[in-house]
């Protein structure tokens, strides 16, 4: 008997991997951010799955809200010809496939080996409390959260300055 | 039954997807995605062994918080991306040498 949350696993697990895949080997760059964002939204679902519907939702509104768009944007701004050049060749190529190649099999087989994971789903107690999220921002938290708040409007601030441009020296 | 072990193990394979695009890619725009696929992947693990291991939300706050910047650090990169293209004409990373000593 298949479980509904394992099917549910493996279609985000699908949809996040070729999400991503799609996002670097798609021939133009604008499909590429799409796939970006489809793959951000499979990561949504696991945090779905992983009982995290407040991060899951968090995730949707920042990343397929504002950082996708934010990319669509910019590559509609710089689309141009010869803007797709970026094949490194085949050696650039193989040596990528065989860095990722080894570093994914070391994580996967040092996961494999771990003694200290629990290999399957035991009973869990309920594990979302979105009380204690609320605890944990306003409590112990309080300066992170200041401190984000005061980089989120410096980089916004810095964006804009790096991006405005001078009416003097337009064309 | 699903188990930790295979959300490590996606995350795992979102991580090496990324370090993939890092090393061959030498389009600007292509390195942003291959960057936000791995912080993608680091989140990921951050909740799944906060729901395993701990079954507290501090997990969860601390990715509440990486997504943020993460957010702001997108903003920054393509602002770059921007002004390098008006400067250059080009975001080919290795065509970028203005600050080569």
């Amino acid at each position: 008997m298949v479980d509904l949350t394992d099917l549910a696993f493996y279609a985000m697990l699908v949809v996040t991997i070729s999400g991503a895949v799609a996002a670097l080997e798609a021939r133009e760059i604008i499909y590429g951010a799409i796939g970006l964002a489809f793959s951000f939204f499979g990561v949504a679902g696991l945090f779905f799955l992983l009982d995290a519907p407040f991060v899951a939702v968090f995730q949707i509104t920042v990343y397929i809200g504002a950082v996708a768009v934010l990319i669509l944007f910019t590559v509609m701004l710089v689309r141009e010809g010869r803007w797709m050049r970026d094949s490194p060749g085949r050696v650039g190529k193989l040596a990528g496939i065989l860095t990722a190649f080894a570093l994914g099999l070391s994580l996967i087989l040092a996961f494999l080996a771990s003694k200290q994971l629990p290999s399957a789903e035991q009973n869990l107690p309920a594990g979302f409390n979105l009380i204690y999220i609320g605890q944990l921002i306003s409590g112990p938290d309080a300066p992170v959260l200041e401190i984000l708040a005061m980089v989120l409007a410096a980089s916004i601030l810095g964006a804009m300055m790096l991006a405005k441009v001078d009416r003097e020296d337009a064309p | 039954m699903i188990g930790l072990v295979d959300y490590l193990l996606v995350s795992a394979a979102l991580f090496a997807i990324g370090v993939y695009g890092l090393v061959t890619k030498r389009n600007a725009m292509r390195l942003v995605f291959s960057v936000e696929i791995m912080i993608n992947a680091a989140n990921i693990n951050f909740i799944a062994f906060n729901r395993y291991l701990f079954q507290d939300a501090l997990g969860e706050t601390i990715v509440l918080f990486s997504i943020a910047l993460a957010a702001a650090e997108a903003a920054v990169i393509l602002a770059i991306v921007v002004v390098a293209y008006r400067i250059h004409d080009d975001v080919d990373v290795s065509e970028l040498k203005s600050l080569e000593g």
